[in-house]
């Protein structure tokens, strides 16, 4: 299973983080996990909303390239090697995870982590087969 | 020092006679060996025979880059090809090259043009010429070669670049001359001094400078840093490289060789000739060149002309420093380049029309070009990876378009600023 991560363009410069975020305020889009990634000249910030596709218009109206991409939401266990055992268990399947972040959870069990996976349903299989449970866009959106 | 004080020095009357005798020549030539002119002459209803004065060129039509390109490679052949003896081009990077196609008789002229440039700023058969413009098909270092070779100096054809080796020849081979472009003059000097090389103790006399815009003030830093006569240069490939027009000791204008090849200056909007002093777009007709003539050639370039006299003796007209172009045209590192070409490169890459700006600055004496792109989606990422991989591919193809190293900057859309919803093409914070 997988969920739907937005991703902006964002020059590396004063105020544009901001500008992000006073849009989806001001629309009433709530943003669930958060990263950013950059260079010395332009970030990318990648997030996960409750309303995906309103965000996704409401960027595009305000002059943000923004796209939708496919990601992977993985349950780790809250202990030490919880995260080690599902890189480790991909990694011995040669799958490589391009970026991951942690989304952000309220009480629970198990934490949740966002991957970027290119070969995203072998590594759905790989997950299956090992155990470890990924949450679909319904159940993420309830925590 | 006069080269050829027999045309450099002679009478404004008996200039004028020359200048219509070739004028009257070349015509004759054009119209019965070239289509393209006959073509161009037959359009404005002017016959060969109407030509027999120099003041009769206004009668003549203009040609353009384009047209020139136009009729690539051969349509301006004005001889059989085996008279032809050497072929350079323009970069070409626009479209297609201007070729300009060259017999003995060219050469010679070239000769003679390029050792009139350099015995200007005082180079002999005593000196030794370090010659660092490249060679090629740009014709700067052929053509300061074979004024160096004209003159019995002793050339060092060291070519562009490789800056450890100049600094070295300079050092070892003690060079008197230097002919190079004015930036990379002041980054030799600035290597030189890295390098514990104190260039007063070399002997440099004097140094050619040309292919790119500069000023008094850079003149000043060359002069002071490199220790040396800086004299200005000017010519185009179009016409036949450098030595078209060159400075004397004087530096007050540059001498153009008009006995060969004769200049106007014109209203860019209406082709009108302008007056003695009045600024305007130089044209220039090849009065003597016989593989490809050019007549009455729009340089783009902006100057003016001054027919005072010269303490040096010379009694040719001389232009003024070129004050600009009447085109986007950006001399980047002595490399032209139209905002037209890195457009096409980006349209190749993103796959729509791009909004893009160019930002020319200068660092350490060397030009540097700046692209900006706004981002569209269609090149859009969620990966860093694939974003920067795209700047190196744009600037990777910028570089085997324009043979000039850029950076490219992906920037958010519409933070490029628009006037009536165009974008502001260039800015150029270069202080020449």
């Amino acid at each position: 299973m997988s969920v739907k991560q937005i991703s902006i363009f964002l020059e590396n410069a004063k105020g544009r983080l901001a500008e992000v975020t006073r849009t989806l305020s001001h629309d009433k889009i709530n943003i669930r996990a958060l990263s950013l990634a950059d260079t010395a000249d332009f970030g990318v910030l990648r997030i996960i909303v409750d309303n995906t596709e309103r965000c996704l218009s409401v960027l595009k109206a305000h002059g943000f390239v923004a796209q939708v991409t496919e990601v992977i939401a993985v349950e780790v266990e809250d202990k030490p090697g919880g995260l080690a055992r599902i890189l480790e268990v991909l990694d011995q399947d040669n799958v490589n995870v391009e970026y991951m972040y942690a989304y952000v959870e309220k009480k629970r069990e198990n934490a949740v982590v966002i991957c970027k996976i290119d070969d995203r349903d072998r590594a759905l299989q790989i997950l299956e087969k090992n155990g470890i449970a990924t949450v679909g866009a319904e159940a993420l959106r309830a925590l | 020092m006069i080269w050829n004080p027999d045309f450099e020095s002679l009478d404004h009357a008996a200039l004028h006679r020359l200048q219509g005798e070739r004028l009257g020549r070349l015509v004759d030539i054009l119209y019965r060996k070239v289509p393209f002119y006959r073509k161009k002459m037959d359009a404005r209803g002017v016959k060969p025979y109407e030509i027999q004065r120099i003041e009769d060129i206004t009668r003549l039509p203009f040609t353009t880059k384009d047209e020139m390109r136009d009729v690539y490679p051969y349509g301006l052949l004005a001889v059989d090809l085996k008279e032809i003896v050497e072929i350079h081009t323009s970069s070409g990077t626009t479209g297609k090259p201007v070729v300009d196609a060259y017999t003995q008789g060219d050469i010679d002229v070239w000769s003679e043009a390029m050792a009139r440039t350099l015995s200007s700023g005082g180079t002999t058969r005593h000196d030794i010429v370090q010659n660092a413009y490249g060679y090629g098909l740009f014709t700067g270092g052929l053509g300061s070669h074979y004024g160096a070779r004209r003159i019995g100096a002793t050339v060092i054809p060291i070519s562009g670049g490789n800056t450890k080796r100049q600094i070295a020849m300079l050092r070892d081979f003690k060079s008197t001359v230097l002919t190079c472009t004015p930036s990379y003059s002041l980054y030799l000097a600035e290597a030189a001094r890295e390098e514990g090389l104190d260039l007063s103790t070399v002997g440099l006399k004097a140094g050619f400078f040309g292919a790119e815009p500069w000023s008094e003030s850079m003149r000043t830093e060359i002069q002071q840093k490199l220790h040396l006569l800086a004299i200005d240069i000017y010519g185009l490939t179009e016409i036949i490289g450098p030595g078209v027009a060159m400075e004397c000791p004087e530096q007050n204008g540059l001498h153009v060789n008009e006995d060969h090849f004769f200049p106007e200056i014109i209203d860019p909007e209406t082709g009108e000739v302008l007056p003695d002093g009045q600024k305007g777009e130089l044209v220039i007709t090849t009065l003597t060149k016989e593989g490809t003539p050019v007549l009455r050639y729009r340089t783009r370039d902006v100057t003016y002309l001054d027919r005072s006299p010269c303490p040096c003796g010379r009694t040719t007209v001389r232009m003024h420093r070129v004050l600009g172009r009447t085109d986007d045209m950006l001399i980047i590192r002595g490399v032209n380049v139209f905002p037209s070409q890195i457009e096409e490169v980006i349209l190749k890459v993103e796959g729509t029309e791009p909004h893009y700006q160019l930002i020319v600055e200068r660092h350490e004496q060397l030009d540097e070009l700046e692209v900006q792109i706004e981002m569209n989606e269609k090149v859009f990422s969620d990966e860093i990876r694939n974003l920067e991989a795209t700047e190196k591919k744009i600037e990777s193809d910028l570089y085997a378009s324009l043979n000039i190293h850029t950076r490219v900057r992906l920037v958010e859309p519409k933070s490029i600023a628009r006037s009536e919803g165009k974008a502001r093409r260039i800015i150029d914070k270069r202080q020449i």
